[in-house]
């Protein structure tokens, strides 16, 4: 074959591959796009204030979103003030402090393992020790715990990697200065890996926020209609809400659902934005 | 260092915050019944002003029964009567509790609207279609019945963890849980609906209640009874028995322990005289007025237990039962 031929057939391969690549992009943008579309012409029109500041009730169209919302919210916030530190730390001191042994690598290879277990697990593990042995009840607490469980892997690798990002010279250069380690872990090692560190809690979280199976478990609610008072008060959360709307026989609780859908994606999206906003400015401030 | 500290403290401080004494009835268990309980609960709170709360979660019959049974539980949604194992448990941690049938539900036998020639089944015809053996055998209308087109026989039917499953394959098949499993099953009744819908050779079974919101997408098949008769499901020909043996009964059970507590025995009492009016605004079949009374009765009179021994009695009249036992 001559080298003309050669570079010909090259080029086309090297044509076809970028088309496939495209139609594949185009393809999971379709999905997504068909999918958020339905969501949004169904679920936008119910949104009002009135659907967020009720509670559910029989009558679709007086239904409303308050309990599930604020549950949520909490539920988030437990979850969030438990797992980040907890995640933070753990990852820090494994990538960072550790000594490199065979009981880290065990370690290590565990809590790997442990962000691919499925959210029902933990679900059932946080009713056996939260719930049944812990006495904590059926509530906003045991939820905050089970999913800070449910999430602590993700935050602790999430952490590593961001940390193992930065490269050992500026480690050797504040030794060399004469600093301590806890000293260059949080003038330099935190602040250079905090946009890495905050994309991974907010997946983390992210993932939280969707989840409905281990809350069922743990004996989140589907009817409240109060707001809880201490964090020992039993809850609901979105997706729980959203889930019984969409189980019933009628239409309109049908759009009650799309609605509490586009609200749930709200959500995610504003904890996403804020990701983004943090990672931005941690950047900018970052100059080696 | 301070910021961690005041991390602590501002966790303690919300974690320990006051505990509102309040008064909490806890209602859990079976999806089916939840429309019912979540109405009367809305109106109840409505009422009481905010001095009681009620909480309703659907963990299913089974799952509910668990909890009523360690006493985590005030009152139980049952879309069955409590089984014999469930009844061991309650006894084995001393849990008596009273059995208030609260509804009809009716299991609803459909097919699209766009099937024209289909409009009664008897239920030999049915146990044809569904038992076991017919797995992978009968899979054309006209092995059914000749009659019938020579068209692909398409089931859609409840998923085996549903009391709807239990009751149909025990008033069909004669055992609860035989069935064919060559089917579309789902715990989704929305997914049968659309399943059902759109396929003209379609059967399926569903809760009356999902019947009756999609009339424009299905068609009810009137059931033979034993009196010879094709009876099609509707409010009438459920409470008055005619619609057999798929008319059944829905359940609350209540803590004899938590009917000391004067909101518990209040809102059982509610739900008793509501539920006439509320059970048909979320579009389930109403008892009669004589059944609930006799309901009233039997929770005046505190009695404790099950009339059903542990087993669905099928194609039975909650009247009869209701009054035969006092």
């Amino acid at each position: 074959m001559s080298l003309a031929a050669l570079v010909r057939r090259n080029k086309q391969y090297d044509f076809w591959f970028s088309v496939i690549s495209i139609m594949c992009v185009l393809f999971s943008l379709l999905a997504l796009t068909t999918l958020l579309l339905d969501l949004a012409l169904e679920g936008i029109p119910r949104l009002s204030l009135n659907f967020l500041i009720s509670f559910p009730s029989r009558f679709a169209d007086k239904a409303g979103i308050l309990s599930a919302w604020v549950g949520t919210f909490w539920v988030m916030f437990i979850t969030a003030f438990i797992s980040i530190p907890l995640g933070i730390l753990s990852g820090l001191y494994l990538e960072e402090y550790a000594p490199k042994n065979k009981l880290t690598q065990f370690i290590e290879i565990n809590i790997s393992n442990l962000s691919a277990v499925p959210s029902i697990i933990f679900g059932l593990m946080a009713l056996g020790i939260f719930v049944h042995s812990l006495h904590l009840g059926q509530s906003l607490l045991t939820a905050g715990l089970t999913l800070s469980l449910l999430i602590l892997p993700i935050i602790i690798v999430a952490t590593r990697e961001a940390v193992r990002a930065i490269p050992t010279s500026i480690r050797e250069a504040s030794y060399a200065l004469g600093a301590t380690q806890w000293q260059t872990v949080k003038h330099h090692i935190l602040p250079y890996s905090f946009g890495g560190i905050a994309t991974g809690v907010i997946i983390a979280l992210s993932r939280a926020i969707g989840e409905t199976a281990p809350l069922i478990t743990v004996g989140a609610l589907t009817f409240i209609a109060f707001l809880p008072h201490s964090f020992m008060d039993p809850f609901t959360v979105l997706p729980i809400q959203l889930f019984n709307w969409i189980s019933r026989p009628q239409a309109e609780f049908h759009v009650n659902a799309a609605g509490a859908g586009v609200i749930l994606l709200t959500l995610t999206l504003l904890m996403n934005a804020v990701a983004i906003i943090i990672r931005y400015r941690v950047r900018k401030k970052i100059t080696w | 260092m301070k910021s961690f500290k005041l991390y602590v403290l501002m966790f303690m401080v919300t974690t320990s915050s006051v505990f509102a004494q309040t008064r909490l009835i806890k209602i859990d268990g079976s999806s089916t019944v939840f429309p019912i309980t979540e109405a009367v609960s809305e109106e109840f709170q409505t009422l009481k002003k905010g001095t009681v709360q009620v909480t309703v979660g659907i963990s299913g019959t089974g799952g509910g029964f668990k909890k009523f049974c360690r006493g985590e539980t005030d009152i139980q949604d049952a879309s069955r009567p409590i089984s014999k194992e469930e009844m061991k448990t309650c006894k084995d941690s001393g849990i008596q509790y009273i059995e208030l049938p609260i509804a009809y539900d009716a299991i609803t036998l459909c097919v699209s609207q766009k099937n024209t020639w289909l409009s009664e089944l008897s239920l030999p015809e049915l146990k044809k279609i569904w038992e076991p053996q017919a797995q992978r055998k009968i899979i054309q209308w006209n092995q059914v019945k000749k009659e019938w087109p020579e068209t692909p026989l398409k089931l859609f039917g409840a998923g085996s963890d549903s009391g709807t499953f239990d009751y149909f394959t025990e008033a069909v098949n004669g055992k609860s849980k035989a069935s064919r499993g060559d089917y579309t099953a789902s715990e989704d009744d929305n997914t049968l609906v659309l399943g059902i819908g759109q396929d003209p050779n379609a059967l399926g079974y569903l809760p009356f209640s999902y019947y009756e919101a999609n009339k424009a997408k299905l068609k009810a098949i009137a059931i033979i009874n034993t009196k010879n008769k094709a009876i099609l499901p509707s409010l009438k020909t459920i409470v008055n028995g005619a619609y057999e043996p798929f008319s059944r009964p829905i359940f609350i059970y209540v803590n004899v322990t938590s009917l000391k507590k004067s909101e518990v025995k209040d809102y059982v009492t509610f739900y008793l005289t509501q539920a006439q009016t509320l059970v048909p605004q979320v579009k389930y079949v109403p008892l009669s007025p004589k059944a609930y009374q006799a309901d009233l009765t039997r929770l005046q009179k505190n009695k404790i237990g099950t009339t059903f021994g542990g087993e669905a009695h099928i194609g039975m009249k909650i009247e009869d039962l209701l009054l035969q036992t006092h």
